[in-house]
């Protein structure tokens, strides 16, 4: 979008001061995020640069609050508990909603609008209200305060994600590739894992990494439906937020910023590889 | 392809085609179908089964609880048959004076008029300590019973807690749902207002909608134009100022909910930074935050991307031919952007404004943090009423309220932008 | 593809293992223990939980601070016939409701506590008035008035008037966000004598009076929920006042070095203790409580935080702080030097009148 050669001096002046507006919007977007960072290396538990900090004077940064955070019982098994409910949740709604997604999108697929609909439900339903009806009915078949309780709980989140990126491939799926591969003699199976896997797989993955990260920074189910031993990473940021949000806090945000940046890195680098092998060319 | 094969044997001659085996074709043609038709959706089956166990049942059941009533007619139950016949004018008779002894004497005894009192207490303040001491005295009550009971409390010689026995002596409700949009039922039945100090649940719906037209607006406002950007610059700058917006997608909500804290508390960095330059003194402070415009500012900050993405995938769309052709047929750049670019990015601005309007009137945790008093939406209530309050069946109802609002909402987003053409990252 | 194999075969591995170190830890001798988090719960595990399982290994103590919304837990544990918590920390007031509803056991005093050493039994050995149907005290708290010496720069404040004085004390104030303590404050600081309060909030202008009192600094407000938000608020300068509860105040004070005072005048004084839920584990809790509130425990308990022993036979052995080496009786609210103006919490008028002035309250607060 350069300035058309035929572009009063009104039109220029407007051109430069969009861009000046978008570049605010972006440090909007952006510099919060960034602005704790440092911060988390304050020697001082305020949440101010300090002078020294502004000079670059070493005295003024210090690891201590990652030190804190790794030397935690509670933060630590919060990590524990966050992986093991992200993973064993991703695995559940990614295996249940590829193979949903694989009839989903068949055109044979009875009462699609409405099974769709009841699918894609836990993205749509406010979370409160999600939580509110799991505390009850959780708590009275006995999964309350248990990892298999939150685990479901988080996988049936996840499973709109799932759904939803997995038929998008499929979309673009070409059909007569099953069906060459069957007329080769290729059982169903086979066909699944040599052929229609390895093409959706991108879908797959990108859900998967979506169902994790919907697990991973989720905290109102938590807070509802898991006890004491199934406490996350975001819930204990939401009881140390309440509380006081020690600097430590901020520690813990950086390294979720971290990984926020390699699941990002990651899910760019599938969607390209799915674009090539789909044949789209980046326009 | 396999569309144009339905097609070619849907135009094939009907009459007196058979397969290998002597079976019409229709027939085995139809079978085969079926038989399609059963193996997809038994691909679907474990997850429909998997969400209809973990999801719709949880939520129907709490759905459920906003009319269910159960305990009055379980505790009371020779109290509700007795005033069946109560004409609610005047003292009920002796009948119903005998049943209630006899009622609390056994729920003292089963430990159960705790419960009852609290439902009770629901329709009538002080109902609660009313039946909580008299269960208490319930062995020394005797006959006559009316005598007996006022003698305990004299409430007992008012209609008011009779009326409400009555009334709520039901197996289904609706009194949660009217104490939903502060109303009451007076003392003759009907339905009025709540006092004017205890009408907060209509303001807080129109708050909470306030609150979310105005997130909807400021992501509007601020992410039009970078998704015009986004959309018009070339490939390799844009893919690294969509990071912009994605990092802020893919980061953990709590960790954006701490930085605005950090950013806009009292002691935080911008009133700082505003006292190092001596725009506000120290003692000046700007309150930005544990307020609605803490809530709006976060929040705008959170549901960006969601703006930016549906603009930014239907702006992508649009060739800039149109524009080009506007201007060259002697429209001025404002008119040329108005008239014919802004039109066609409609389906993006409805698409990204239901979402982000959908997302916000249900949210909960960034308004817990950062709402303080003016910035809580209807979801913080409905947490209260579940964790504090403990009114389970009214937290019910202004559930129920909400999720209908929001299932209306996506009606109308599925009907813009239908489900399948949802695109995340 | 075959690393992302590995990968979800390493995590499942992790995943599993971790999973069966849980199922160890929930062997039937692990007891579920909510309380109320931060500075009080450490005072519990240092005086209560590590001693008894170092004297019974076999007895594994979870902590768990729900004690916020413990009644809440309560209730839907019971509903759903599936009770995990195994004994709770609460108010007298929240307590006797649990009581009526039957979530609870009933306690007989002397048949399930112990005497104090010289053989008095459990039933008068604890504080008159102390002891509930189904409830086992620990200790008396009080909400007080803290404040920093620093937001003032004539003056200082001295009494519960002043939190009202918005115009020679300026700032804000952290008040808790519900109605107890915030409504006798307003009456008294509106001139009610202390021990006509309860009386005059039981009658409807009573209580308008107290909200109209409460209107006057309203938009000088900040409300905390958690007992630790209150300490913090004032350690940050976002408030020159904060309510709070005397023991989190000493150590916010004593502990961390916090620059307050404490305002004595009206301090709001109430017990806290346990309540055991219908259960499976009930024998197991009983035998832990009995020893965890004897004489000796209870005056522990005072070596780490500022909260009076609810045992008359415990009062002598409250010493100096574990870790500090001060005289705890200075900091104590039962201290006559403290007691001056206490308002005893009434417990009967909270059951009574609780839900509707909560529900008040949080109307009036969101108005």
């Amino acid at each position: 979008m350069a300035v058309p050669s035929y572009a009063g001096p009104l039109e220029r002046t407007w051109y430069y001061a969009f861009r000046v507006i978008c570049g605010l919007i972006f440090f909007f977007l952006i510099a919060p995020i960034l602005v704790i960072i440092p911060l988390s290396f304050n020697v001082q538990p305020y949440f101010t640069y300090t002078r020294e900090m502004l000079t670059f004077d070493p005295a003024g940064y210090s690891l201590r609050w990652y030190e804190d955070f790794f030397s935690s019982r509670q933060w630590m098994m919060s990590i524990r508990n966050s992986v093991i409910i992200g993973i064993l949740a991703t695995l559940v709604a990614t295996v249940l909603g590829t193979i949903a997604a694989l009839g989903l999108s068949r055109k044979e697929m009875p009462f699609r609008g409405l099974i769709m609909g009841i699918l894609i439900s836990p993205m749509i339903v406010p979370l409160i209200i999600s939580a509110a009806g799991m505390f009850f009915f959780y708590s009275s078949v006995g999964l309350a305060s248990t990892f298999p309780g939150v685990i479901l709980a988080h996988a049936a989140l996840g499973i709109p994600f799932v759904i939803i990126t997995v038929t998008a491939t499929l979309v673009g799926f070409d059909h007569s590739l099953t069906r060459a591969a069957a007329s080769l003699g290729a059982d169903p199976t086979t066909t699944f894992r040599r052929v229609t896997f390895p093409l959706i797989m991108p879908g797959v993955i990108s859900g998967a990494l979506f169902a994790f990260i919907t697990s991973f920074d989720e905290v109102v189910i938590v807070l509802f439906v898991a006890g004491v031993e199934q406490r996350t990473i975001p819930r204990e940021m939401w009881s140390g937020i309440r509380e006081q949000i020690s600097p430590t806090i901020l520690a813990v945000a950086t390294i979720l910023v971290m990984i926020s940046i390699a699941l990002l890195t990651t899910i760019e680098l599938l969607r390209r590889r799915s674009e090539r092998l789909r044949g789209i060319r980046p326009s | 392809m396999a569309q144009a094969d339905a097609a070619s044997l849907g135009g094939a001659p009907i009459t007196a085609m058979v397969t290998a085996d002597g079976v019409p074709l229709k027939k085995s043609l139809a079978k085969a179908e079926r038989r399609r038709k059963i193996t997809a959706f038994l691909l679907v089956a474990p997850l429909l089964a998997f969400i209809i166990f973990t999801f719709v049942i949880p939520i129907g059941s709490m759905l459920f609880r906003s009319v269910d009533n159960p305990i009055i007619v379980q505790v009371l139950p020779r109290t509700v048959d007795a005033l069946q016949e109560w004409d609610g004018q005047d003292i009920p008779p002796e009948s119903a004076f005998a049943a209630m002894a006899e009622d609390l004497v056994e729920a003292q005894a089963n430990r159960t008029v705790g419960r009852v009192a609290v439902r009770l207490n629901y329709e009538m303040s002080g109902a609660r300590s009313l039946l909580t001491a008299t269960a208490r005295r319930a062995d020394d009550l005797a006959a006559p019973f009316q005598e007996s009971l006022v003698d305990a409390n004299p409430r007992w010689g008012d209609t008011e807690i009779w009326a409400a026995i009555q009334r709520e002596g039901r197996r289904f409700t609706p009194a949660y749902f009217v104490s939903a949009i502060d109303m009451r039922y007076a003392s003759d039945g009907s339905i009025e207002r709540q006092p004017e100090n205890q009408r907060i649940y209509v303001t807080l719906f129109i708050r909470t909608l306030m609150l979310s037209v105005a997130i909807t607006l400021t992501t509007l406002l601020l992410g039009y134009p970078i998704a015009y950007l986004l959309a018009t610059l070339p490939l390799r700058y844009s893919n690294l100022l969509m990071i912009c917006v994605l990092l802020p997608f893919w980061t953990s909500l709590l960790v954006r909910t701490t930085a605005w804290i950090v950013l806009l508390q009292q002691q935080g960095v911008l009133n700082d930074i505003l006292v190092a330059l001596g725009i506000i003194g120290d003692n000046g402070r700007i309150m930005m935050v544990y307020n609605a415009a803490g809530t709006i500012i976060a929040m705008t900050h959170i549901l960006l991307p969601f703006m930016v993405l549906p603009l930014y995938s239907v702006m992508k769309g649009i060739p800039p031919s149109y524009v080009r052709a506007a201007r060259s047929l002697g429209a001025n750049p404002w008119t040329a952007f108005w008239k014919v670019y802004v039109p066609q990015t409609m389906p993006g601005v409805g698409a990204g404004a239901v979402l982000v309007f959908i997302i916000s009137i249900g949210y909960y945790i960034t308004p817990a943090l950062v709402g303080g008093q003016s910035g809580q939406m209807i979801s913080n209530l409905i947490a209260f009423h579940m964790q504090n309050s403990l009114n389970w069946g009214l937290a019910a109802a202004l559930g129920t309220i909400l999720l209908a609002g929001v299932l209306i909402l996506y009606w109308v987003y599925n009907r813009i932008v239908g489900v399948d053409n949802v695109k995340l990252g | 593809m075959s690393k992302l194999k590995t990968t979800i075969i390493g995590a499942g591995a992790i995943a599993v293992s971790a999973l069966a170190l849980n199922a160890y830890a929930q062997d039937p001798i692990s007891l579920t223990v909510v309380s109320w988090g931060g500075a009080y719960t450490a005072s519990q595990n240092r005086a209560y939980h590590e001693p008894y399982m170092e004297e019974n290994p076999h007895v594994t103590i979870i902590n768990d601070d729900g004690s916020a919304n413990a009644l809440a837990g309560l209730r839907a544990q019971h509903q759903a016939g599936n009770v995990t918590w195994d004994l709770v920390d609460m108010l007298p007031s929240d307590a006797q409701l649990a009581c009526d509803e039957g979530i609870v056991i009933p306690i007989d005093h002397d048949e399930m506590l112990a005497a104090a050493p010289d053989g008095t039994p459990a039933s008068e050995d604890f504080l008159p008035g102390s002891l509930g149907e189904c409830f086992i005290p620990q200790i008396v708290y009080s909400t007080v008035l803290t404040f920093r010496p620093d937001a003032f720069d004539g003056d200082q404040p001295e009494s519960i008037a002043d939190l009202f004085d918005v115009e020679n004390f300026p700032g804000r104030r952290a008040l808790q966000d519900r109605p107890g303590t915030n409504l006798e404050w307003a009456l008294y600081a509106d001139g009610v004598p202390v021990d006509e309060i309860y009386d005059v909030l039981r009658t409807p202008e009573g209580v308008d009076r107290a909200f109209a009192k409460l209107d006057t600094i309203k938009e000088h407000i900040v409300f905390w929920t958690e007992g630790a938000q209150a300490p913090q608020l004032l350690a940050d300068g976002e408030v020159a006042f904060a309510t709070g509860y005397n023991g989190r105040m000493f150590d916010a004070i004593e502990v961390e070095g916090m620059n307050a005072e404490i305002i004595w005048d009206g301090q709001v004084v109430e017990w806290d203790g346990w309540v055991i839920p219908d259960g499976p584990n009930v024998d197991k809790v009983l035998e832990y409580v009995s020893w965890a509130t004897d004489t000796q425990r209870l005056a522990d308990q005072a070596k780490f935080i500022s909260y009076g022993p609810a045992r008359a036979s415990s009062a002598p052995l409250v010493g100096e702080h574990a870790d500090l080496g001060i005289d705890m009786n200075a900091h104590m609210p039962t201290n006559p030097d403290n007691y001056f103006a206490p308002i005893v919490l009434d417990n009967d008028f909270w059951t009574d009148y609780g839900d509707e002035l909560r529900e008040r309250f949080a109307n009036w607060m969101l108005q």
